[in-house]
């Protein structure tokens, strides 16, 4: 088993770097074969992991090196598969080879496809090594590179112009990708204080070490270091109030929206909460903390995609606000549902997003959902994978958000916390009505894409059946979910609902279900029949207003923290960098230049002044020698 | 009045003088060899005077050493000399100055 636990690490980065042999050429289909074949290997491995994980019920550990040998610390670069890691395992590398195989049909006409692809196996390389390392700081190097490849891929088209926030919210690739990456500075920062916190208290980095003596600590600590892991899992995650990069993250390309930006690297947050749940169970009001942030986020981030009518937009709301629903239930010690949630929704999410993707094919780029409509009829099947993702993402039964959202509910009812409750059973109205506000908008009503010129074509066969995986998971997921918790809770602590909240589930589907068919009945009436604008509510109307503004804050956070900290920037630069620096180092050398156009006056080429220098400098030593001799 | 050792090591020391002077004054660069050679004796005169002095030979050695030296490089030097003055037509030292930086 350890051989399968190696190539599923490692095939990835074979691919990556098979890939990048060529990453100046031009295009290679050959590239984009192999890499996806490769890909699928590292799948492959890790089904061949799940079913012997399954059999057994131990986890798979392999050392592959020391790592750090310095004095009392001693880490090695181990890897451990266990219920957990290969559920992650496996949801990745099926997503990785559905986004891979896609995207020989998104880039094909993209002049540095080669390119693409390495950063793009690249990224499976490093969230392989987060999900698989045995400890915190494997789990930090997967961690930071996962990050360096969202940044490449962000900013992939880095050649676009910068535009004003009018034009384009998210500015360009370049910028979207570097705000990506400084925000998850900023989070990082708390992730290694909570590291660091872990080893200064028990000298250890490797998980079982760590969990097994968390109870030793006290408990202000165990506060201090589920905080600030928790920062860093923000920061990965998207959580208020470090969530706007992953909106304007949408700058890059279609696929790697779909992989990066809402099936694995965002709920890498949720995925070291779960990690961490030993931790987490001896501190619940942290863990309440989460949970009330994670409302929030569901509900605050479900209001921005009601009215935004950017088309990858809307499905980047929708992430962050299931990401909210994660962090919910991950709060209130439910990990199990959790981590059901993140894998049905990696499935649906990424069938949008590429389903998005087609569309932007079909359309030549453009984003507006306003400039649609009416592509039902050329691209039947694009429709019936969107239709089905915004179906499942709705939770309507039988597909995969379903079984996975409900469960969510449950738990906030089970653990009255009915507040918590209330908000995500209206955000499920809300996801319905947004998702099938998309669909009517992009799918039905009257063919507004004539006016913009466009000529819509159905995406090529190989990409749909690449996408047919997808499809599927997210309707039959939800079938396994009896089996998944059996799976999974040899491993993480079991979840059982009381008996007051059995009686009431069939209730509670019941509503839930209700509310999301609101949803989908209002978005119905209002886009299906074709697009009717009220312009001057969408002009003056505070409310929407703020929401299509994303609340305002980008623009806060320009006004509060980018500009002040520019003028900062400037003042150091011009003030302090060359006033006080530079004129130091300028004025050494102008000293040396100085005295040496001074004393170059003495090298005239007469003989006989040299002799007289010569002299004087003979009279020099011998008084400063009779002053030495008398002094002593 | 007998001759001691001050009244050698006092021409000694007037002749280093004279030496001296001549290097910073004269501008013919035969005259500066002629210095140089001055100064150099008085040194002679010093070693040979202290090596009496104080009964030990190798001050004496020195001196003789410094004879054979000095005159190797009048030979040398006059031989140059003689070039300069073919190719320039003049010892004056003023009229030197090719290497100004």
């Amino acid at each position: 088993m350890e051989n399968y636990v190696y190539i599923a690490l490692f095939a990835p980065l074979v691919s990556s770097l098979f890939a990048a042999l060529f990453a100046q050429k031009p295009k290679i289909q050959l590239v984009g074969i192999v890499t996806s074949l490769l890909i699928g290997i590292a799948l492959f491995a890790s089904v061949i992991l799940f079913m012997n994980i399954e059999e057994t019920g131990k986890a798979v550990s392999v050392t592959l090196m020391d790592w750090i040998v310095v004095g009392d610390m001693d880490t090695k670069f181990g890897f451990s598969v266990d219920q957990v890691t290969v559920v992650m395992m496996t949801v990745v590398t099926l997503i990785s080879t559905v986004v891979h195989i896609y995207s020989n049909y998104y880039m094909e006409s993209d002049k540095s496809f080669n390119r693409f692809f390495s950063y793009l196996s690249a990224f499976v390389f490093s969230m392989m090594i987060l999900v698989m390392s045995d400890n915190f700081l494997g789990l930090f190097i997967g961690w930071e590179g996962v990050g360096v490849c969202s940044w490449l891929l962000i900013g992939f088209w880095y050649e676009k112009k910068d535009e004003t926030r009018d034009v384009n919210p998210s500015i360009s690739p370049s910028w979207a990708a570097n705000e990506a990456f400084i925000m998850n500075r900023i989070a990082d920062l708390g992730m290694l204080v909570g590291i660091f916190l872990i080893y200064w208290n028990l000298g250890t980095f490797k998980y079982t070490e760590v969990f097994a003596h968390i109870g030793d600590l006290s408990h202000t600590m165990l506060i201090g270091i589920g905080i600030a892991l928790f920062i860093g899992a923000m920061g990965k995650s998207a959580q208020f109030p470090l969530h706007t990069w992953l909106a304007d993250a949408m700058e890059g390309p279609t696929p790697v929206s779909a992989l990066i930006h809402a099936a694995t690297m965002v709920t890498a947050g949720v995925y070291l909460v779960i990690r961490a749940n030993p931790l987490y169970s001896q501190i619940p009001e942290v863990g309440y903390g989460i949970a009330v942030l994670g409302t929030f986020v569901a509900i605050f981030a479900a209001s921005m995609a009601l009215v935004n009518r950017d088309l990858k937009r809307v499905i980047a709301y929708s992430t962050l606000s299931q990401l909210g629903y994660m962090f919910a239930a991950a709060g209130l010690g439910a990990y199990w549902v959790a981590l059901f949630h993140l894998a049905a929704h990696a499935a649906f999410k990424a069938l949008l997003f590429i389903g998005a993707g087609n569309v932007m094919h079909a359309m030549h780029d453009e984003l507006d959902m306003f400039k649609m409509g009416g592509l039902k009829k050329v691209m039947g099947w694009t429709f019936l994978y969107m239709g089905i993702g915004s179906l499942a993402l709705s939770g309507i039964y039988p597909f995969a958000g379903f079984f996975s959202k409900d469960t969510i509910l449950e738990v906030a009812f089970n653990e009255h916390t009915y507040g918590i409750w209330f908000i995500l059973w209206l955000t499920a109205g809300l996801t319905a009505f947004y998702s099938f506000r998309q669909v009517f908008l992009v799918f039905f009503g009257d063919e507004r894409y004539h006016e913009i010129g466009a000529h819509p074509h159905e995406a090529k066969p190989y990409a749909l059946w690449a996408m047919a995986p997808l499809a599927v998971a997210a309707v039959v997921v939800g079938f396994f979910k009896e089996d998944f918790v059996e799976f999974v809770t040899k491993f993480l602590p079991e979840y059982e609902m009381s008996e007051h909240t059995e009686h009431m589930v069939v209730i509670l589907t019941i509503i839930t279900t209700l509310v999301a068919l609101t949803g989908i009945v209002v978005a119905y009436l209002k886009y299906a029949k074709g697009l009717k604008r009220n312009l001057e509510f969408e002009q003056n109307n505070k409310l929407y207003k703020l929401l299509y503004n994303q609340y305002y804050i980008p623009v806060i956070y320009d006004r509060v923290f980018a500009k002040p900290y520019k003028e900062l920037s400037d003042i150091a630069w011009k003030e302090i960098d060359m006033q006080v620096v530079d004129a130091s180092v300028d004025g050494i050398a102008k000293f040396v230049e100085k005295s040496g156009d001074v004393s170059r006056k003495a090298q005239n080429g007469n003989l006989s002044s040299y002799l007289n220098w010569m002299a004087a400098g003979l009279v020099i030593i011998i008084v400063i020698a009779a002053i030495a001799v008398a002094v002593q | 009045m007998t001759i001691g050792l001050t009244h050698y090591l006092v021409l000694s020391a007037i002749l280093f003088s004279v030496g001296l002077a001549g290097v910073l004054r004269r501008k013919n660069l035969l005259m500066l060899f002629f210095a140089t050679e001055i100064m150099l004796n008085a040194a002679n005169v010093a070693f040979a005077a202290i090596s009496v002095h104080i009964g030990d030979l190798s001050g004496q050695m020195f001196a003789l050493f410094i004879m054979a030296v000095a005159a190797s490089e009048v030979a040398v030097g006059l031989g140059l000399l003689i070039l300069i003055y073919k190719k320039y037509g003049t010892l004056n030292l003023d009229n030197f100055s090719i290497m100004k930086g």
